[in-house]
C-alpha cells in the first residue's frame, strides 16, 4: 500500500452563515478503493458530496485530486478533472433518450465547434457517429441496450439508478461518487446493484466513493468506511471496526443509559 | 447508421421548401393572391423566425425568457438606421439587425442568466422595457414618434431568413451542443455534474436566439412605412411567447404551427376589434385547459414520419436523430 491517494481532503469544511454544516473532515482515498460513507440523516454526507464536485465552494480546508487543487473549480471543470457521481433523488435528462443520456456525458469528447454542426460538416457527422457508437457500446455493459430509444422517465427504477450510474462512468472519472445509489430498492435491485459495483470496478480503473444506509451493502462491498456525524468524521475503519466502534453505535442508537 | 437515410429526408425537405418559395413569388408577382393576403403572409414570416428564436431560448435552453421584443426592436432600429441613415443595401441591414441583436443578447445574457425562473422572466422583462425607453429618448432614431422606412422587405428575404432561421437552428438542435442545451433544461444540476458548462451554453442559445430575433426586427422594420418604440412594448414579447408555449415547449414545428395560426386568427379577428382580444384570449384559456402540453408537445413534424419506418421501439423524439 505504497501508492499516492488519490483523494486528499484536508480538514474541509463549510458553514451556512453560522451553520457548521461540515467541519475539519479528513479523508484519503487511495486508487482503487472502495470506500463507504455513512451517518445518520441530516450527519452532512451529502453536503461532503456537493463539496467535493464543486456545487458548494468549502469555506475551509482544501480538497486534492491527484495533487491538483479542487477547492473554488466550476462543477463541470472539477468533473473534466475526473470526479463523477450520481444523485441521492435520481438526476436524469427525463425528456432525452437513454442514448441521449449516454451522449451527454460524452459530451466534453466532441471536437467539433458549433459551426460545423450548423453547416453541417463532415466533422460534426463522424465525431456524431463516433460518439452514438461509443453510447451505444458503452450501453450494452449495463443491458440497457435494448432500451436505447426509451425517454429516461420512462424507465423502471432500477433501471433509472443503473443509467445514471452509468452516465457518470461515461464521463470517464477517475473518482466515482454514488449518493445512496441503493436508496428505494427492493433486496433484489439491490443484490443487483452490488453485482454491478463488482462490474464496474473489474472493467473501469475506479476508486468509488459510496454514501449508503443500508448496512447490508456497506459491510459487504466497502474495504473502509467513514462515519460522519453532525458534520464531523467520527470513526473510520473497516467494516468489522466499524460495527464494534462504540461512538458509531451512539451516533445511530443514541447514548446507553446507565 | 442513418446518416444518409436522414440527410436524403433533409434535402428533399430543402428542395420542397424552396419550391414552395419560388411558387410564392410567382403568386406575389403575377398578383394572383391580393395584398391584403401578402400583408398577412409576410407578418406570418415574421412571426415564424420570432417563434423559432425564442423556441431555442425557451423550448431548447429553458431559459424563461419574454424580453424578445427588446431584441426585436434593436434589430429593427439598427437596420433602419443602416438602410435609411447610411443609405446602404437592406442585405447589409439584415445581418447589421441580427448582430446588433446578436451583441445586446451577449451583453444581457451574461449577467441574467445566472438567475434563474421568476428571476430571470422579470429581469428580461426589464431589459425589453429599458430598450424601449431608450429608444424613445433617442433623438437620432426620431423618439416617440419614430423613423420612418422604406418598404423593402420583399419575399425573397422574408422567405430565404426564414429558411435560415430554421435551419440553423435545427441543425443547432440536432448536436451535441443542442443535447448539451436540452440537458441544461432538463436539470441544470447534473447537466453541471456531466462536465457541461451549463453558463456557456444558456449563452450561445440566447445569442443565436436574439441573433434571428434581430433578423426579424430588420424585416418587420421595412415592411412597415414607419417604426416606433410603441410596437415593441412587451405586450409583443408575450405574443411571442405565446407562439412557443401554445405550439408546446422543446418542438420547433409546434412553434412554428402556433405562429402560423395565430397569425391567421388575429388577423382575420382585425375586423372585430371589440371582440379580437376576447376570442383571442380565450383561445388561449381554452387550449391551456384542454391541451397544456401545447399543440405538439415534444414532438416535431418530422417524428411522424419515422414511427412508421422504425418499428424497434419507436422514435420517442427527434432529438435522437443524428443528422
Amino acid at each position: 500500500m505504497t501508492k499516492t491517494p488519490l483523494l486528499k481532503v484536508n480538514n474541509a469544511g463549510i458553514r451556512f452563515g453560522g451553520l457548521k454544516a461540515v467541519s475539519d473532515v479528513n479523508l484519503e482515498l487511495k486508487q482503487g478503493e472502495l470506500v463507504g460513507l455513512i451517518g445518520p440523516n441530516g450527519a452532512g454526507k451529502t453536503t461532503f458530496f456537493n463539496l467535493l464536485t464543486g456545487v458548494y465552494v468549502p469555506t475551509e480546508g482544501s480538497i486534492e485530486l491527484d495533487g491538483d487543487k479542487l477547492n473554488g473549480l466550476a462543477p463541470y471543470k472539477i468533473t473534466k478533472k475526473g470526479i463523477s457521481r450520481t444523485f441521492q433523488n435520481i438526476r436524469l435528462f427525463n425528456e432525452l433518450s437513454v442514448l441521449d443520456n449516454v451522449k451527454v456525458a460524452y459530451h466534453s469528447l466532441a471536437k467539433h465547434s458549433i459551426m460545423s454542426s450548423i453547416l453541417r460538416l463532415p466533422k460534426h457527422f463522424s465525431e456524431e457517429k463516433y460518439m452514438e457508437e461509443k453510447a451505444i457500446e458503452f450501453l450494452k455493459i449495463f443491458s440497457l441496450d435494448n432500451v436505447l430509444h426509451e425517454k429516461a422517465k420512462n424507465l423502471p427504477y432500477g433501471q433509472q439508478r443503473r443509467l445514471e450510474i452509468a452516465r457518470a462512468l461515461a464521463a470517464n472519472p477517475k473518482l466515482l461518487l454514488l449518493d445512496e445509489p441503493a436508496a428505494g430498492m427492493n433486496p433484489q435491485e439491490t443484490e443487483e446493484l452490488m453485482n454491478l459495483i463488482a462490474l464496474i470496478r473489474k472493467k473501469f480503473d475506479l476508486t468509488i466513493l459510496l454514501i449508503e444506509h443500508d448496512m447490508l451493502l456497506v459491510m459487504g462491498v466497502c474495504e473502509r468506511i467513514y462515519v460522519l456525524d453532525h458534520g464531523q468524521l467520527i470513526a473510520d475503519g473497516t467494516p468489522e471496526q466499524i460495527r464494534n466502534n462504540p461512538k458509531v453505535i451512539e451516533a445511530y442508537l443514541g447514548e446507553e443509559v446507565s | 447508421m442513418n446518416i444518409f437515410k436522414t440527410a436524403k429526408g433533409f434535402w428533399t425537405s430543402i428542395v420542397l421548401a424552396v419550391v414552395f418559395g419560388i411558387v410564392m413569388q410567382f403568386l406575389i408577382t403575377g398578383e394572383i393572391i391580393n395584398f391584403f393576403y401578402v400583408n398577412t403572409l409576410y407578418f406570418i414570416g415574421i412571426n415564424i423566425i420570432l417563434a423559432a428564436s425564442l423556441h431555442l431560448i425557451i423550448g431548447i435552453t429553458g431559459q424563461f425568457s419574454i424580453g424578445h421584443a427588446g431584441f426585436l426592436a434593436v434589430g429593427a432600429y439598427a437596420s433602419a438606421i443602416i438602410t435609411m441613415k447610411l443609405e446602404l443595401p437592406f442585405g447589409l441591414g439584415l445581418v447589421a439587425g441580427g448582430v446588433a441583436a446578436a451583441i445586446a443578447g451577449l451583453i444581457i445574457g451574461i449577467p441574467t442568466l445566472r438567475l434563474k425562473g421568476d428571476y430571470l422572466a422579470i429581469a428580461t422583462l426589464g431589459f425589453g422595457e429599458i430598450v424601449r425607453i431608450v429608444f424613445l429618448n433617442i433623438e437620432y432614431v426620431g423618439g416617440a414618434s419614430g423613423m420612418t422606412v422604406t418598404q423593402l422587405t420583399t419575399w425573397p428575404w422574408l422567405f430565404g431568413s426564414i429558411l435560415l432561421t430554421l435551419l440553423v437552428i435545427r441543425n443547432f438542435t440536432n448536436s451535441t451542443h443542442g443535447r448539451a442545451c436540452i440537458s441544461v433544461r432538463e436539470n441544470e444540476i447534473a447537466a453541471d455534474a456531466m462536465g457541461i458548462n451549463t453558463t456557456y451554453y444558456k449563452v450561445i442559445a440566447f445569442v443565436i436566439g436574439s441573433f434571428f430575433a434581430g433578423v426579424a426586427g430588420a424585416l418587420y422594420a421595412h415592411n412597415f412605412f414607419i417604426i416606433q418604440p410603441t410596437n415593441f412594448g412587451f405586450l409583443k414579447s408575450f405574443d411571442i411567447l405565446i407562439f412557443v408555449v401554445l405550439g408546446g415547449l422543446g418542438s420547433m414545428s409546434g412553434a412554428v404551427l402556433a405562429a402560423i395560426l395565430l397569425t391567421i386568427v388575429s388577423t382575420f379577428l382585425q375586423s372585430f376589434p371589440e371582440l379580437r382580444m376576447i376570442i383571442y384570449s380565450l383561445v388561449l384559456v381554452l387550449m391551456m385547459i384542454y391541451r397544456p402540453q401545447g399543440l405538439m408537445g415534444t414532438k416535431e413534424l418530422t417524428s411522424f414520419f419515422k414511427i412508421g419506418k422504425s418499428s424497434k421501439g419507436g422514435v420517442t423524439h427527434d432529438k435522437n436523430t443524428v443528422a
